[in-house]
């Protein structure tokens, strides 16, 4: 299989790669470090000007820095919450990022699942159903014009007056946001083998099951795939926003939420990273079982 | 395997058949009044401009359009009916071949398809590959092949299931001319050795003499057939026949069907 690799993305050094990834995370630190200073200082001098001391520049900068509540935390400051909350924390501690982040996962994935689940049925229903070709595909985009931060609240009361709290309800609203992506790709994916393709079949007298099984379901993997990325980062959105109502106190949006009530900057910031690092690995999980597939496939480009 | 005349049965007649796509632009008549009978064991070719319905017809024949009117039947049914009984081996201009499956799978996926079991599907998969001269690569992949094995490969899938009946759209229109010249060999043996009936659609003049017992001549607008040619050819023909007077004869006359259609100018 010698071929298989050179067909691969092979050859380029992986240090080298990195390194415009290195320049621009480094360029955002920086920025950040001005920002942070510049957001921090009017409070820094106002203490100051209330303690009737004079600051030097140095003393301005390190002091902007440091804050228990800046307006914007510094970079070292959300690493130093962020590795407090994951590593410096019991994991069943209520104040450990690890047990909040799980149980965000839990939600998201659970969503996830019921979204996937949900936009593959539906697009098997437009493929081979004309009714269903014509009427699902408008609700479906409505569906994703309602605000979610409005439909968020009534989801999570209405599930509670039924005594239902927890995971299922914000998997509902993952799922809202996951099932369209999901959706829109198969549909697209499930069309894609052309006349010929289909002709052939025909040629065969292939029943619906056998054309869908061999043909229009592999042919739409790589479609799967790419929708699959953009569902399981809307899914997560979807529970963060599920776990914003009043009440939630378990979630990295109750982290979010309780952060900015009792202006814990440093929390809220930590709680947005623990977010985007579980986004940033789930997407990357996707794509490797992508590249996995779809090489076995002979369908990688 | 040569055959006497008063054996052969007609296996595919159309009567006036007419072929009509309703457009934006209004009707377009791919085929008017177009009749033809092809025998058990017939090679035929289609030659013709662009646009004068040889896809269109053959298609109709394997009952991937319908006719608006006239009467199509093959083997005393309908093509549809036909279709259902399998009769049908269609190979298009490209291989279309499944590149998740390896060349022994996608000759497989027809078989899948008809309900053979694991072991005669095995049989029949070696068989055809070795009948397209592609013994030993049945576990590669497509895209390990070059442009012409993969048309082999897919002429193999078409094969695979015995159809009575292959039909072929410009089969070897995209490999250059030495690669055809032995597929055309392959082919004729192929026929020989199995006695199908072949539908043959083609742009290359002496393609079309030296693999027919049948050359009909379309021409567009509206399609309809021109003319129809016997060939005196024996069904044995080496590649050499094509420098024999009766060969050139044959060529000649063909372009000149092509000519009356008003075709080239
Ligand atoms: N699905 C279709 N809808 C509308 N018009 C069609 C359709 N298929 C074919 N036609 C028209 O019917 C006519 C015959 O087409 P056909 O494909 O049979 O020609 P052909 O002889 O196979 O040409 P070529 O040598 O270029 O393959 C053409 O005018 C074409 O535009
Ligand atoms: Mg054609």
């Amino acid at each position: 299989m010698t071929e298989a690799v050179a067909r691969g993305n092979g050859g380029v050094n992986p240090t080298l790669r990195a390194l415009p990834i290195l320049t621009v995370l480094l360029a955002i630190v920086v920025v950040w470090y001005g920002a942070a200073v510049w957001m921090n200082a009017p409070w820094v001098r106002d203490q100051a000007a209330r303690a009737e001391t004079t600051l030097t520049t140095g003393d301005l900068i390190r002091q902007t820095l440091t804050l228990e509540r800046p307006v914007l935390p510094a970079p070292h400051q959300v690493a130093a919450g962020l590795w407090e909350g994951i590593a410096g924390q019991k994991i069943t501690s209520k104040r450990s990022l690890v047990w909040h982040g799980w149980v965000t996962l839990s939600a998201t994935l659970a969503g996830f699942a019921i979204g996937t689940v949900a936009g593959i049925l539906l697009a098997v229903g437009i493929v081979h159903n004309r009714a269903m070709d014509q009427s699902v595909m408008p609700w479906a985009v409505a569906s994703q014009t309602v605000p979610i931060l409005a439909i968020a609240p009534m989801v999570i009361v209405v599930f509670a007056s039924m005594g239902v709290t927890g995971l299922l309800p914000k998997a509902i609203i993952a799922a809202w946001l996951s099932f369209f992506p999901v959706l829109v790709g198969m549909v697209k994916g499930l069309r894609t083998p052309d006349a010929m393709q289909l002709d052939l079949m025909h040629s065969w007298n292939a029943s619906r099951a056998q054309q869908f099984w061999r043909l229009r379901l592999p042919s739409s993997l790589p479609y799967l795939f790419a929708s699959l990325k953009v569902a399981i980062a809307a899914a997560l959105v979807g529970t963060i926003v599920g776990e914003l109502p009043a009440g939630a106190t378990a979630g990295l949006g109750a982290r979010l939420l309780s952060g900015s009530y009792y202006g814990q900057t440093v929390q809220i910031w930590s709680a947005l990273f623990a977010a985007a690092i579980l986004a940033a690995v789930l997407v990357m999980l996707i794509g490797a079982l992508e590249r996995l597939t779809l090489r076995r496939m002979g369908l990688a480009r | 395997m040569e055959r006497s005349i008063d054996t052969m049965q007609p296996v595919i007649s159309a009567e006036n058949i007419s072929l009509t796509f309703q457009t934006a632009d209004g009707p377009v008549h791919a085929l008017k009044n177009v009749s033809l009978t092809i025998n058990q064991g017939d090679f035929v070719s289609f030659i013709g401009p662009s646009g004068c319905g040889k896809t269109t017809f053959l298609r109709a024949i394997a009952a991937l359009e319908t006719p608006t009117a006239g009467t199509l039947s093959v083997a005393g049914m309908t093509p549809d009916q036909a279709r259902r009984r399998r009769a049908y081996g269609y190979v298009f201009q490209a291989p279309g071949l499944y590149p998740w499956r390896t060349i022994a799978g996608n000759i497989s996926l027809p078989l899948e398809i008809m309900g053979f079991a694991r072991p005669d599907r095995q049989q029949r998969i070696a068989r055809v590959l070795d009948l397209v001269d592609l013994a030993g690569f049945g576990g590669k992949y497509p895209w390990q092949l070059s442009g012409g094995m993969q048309q082999r490969a897919s002429i193999a899938r078409a094969l695979a299931f015995d159809a009575d009946i292959l039909l072929m759209d410009e089969p070897f229109g995209a490999l250059d001319e030495i690669v055809r010249d032995r597929l055309n060999e392959a082919l004729l043996d192929l026929w020989k050795k199995t006695g199908k009936t072949i539908g043959f659609v083609t742009h290359s003049i002496p393609e079309a003499v030296y693999l027919s017992t049948k050359i009909v001549v379309m021409s567009p607008r509206p399609g309809r057939i021109t003319r129809v040619i016997d060939s005196p050819l024996p069904r044995d023909r080496p590649l050499e026949i094509r420098d024999t007077p009766e060969f050139i004869a044959l060529a000649q006359q063909v372009r000149e069907g092509l000519r009356e259609g008003h075709s080239y100018d």
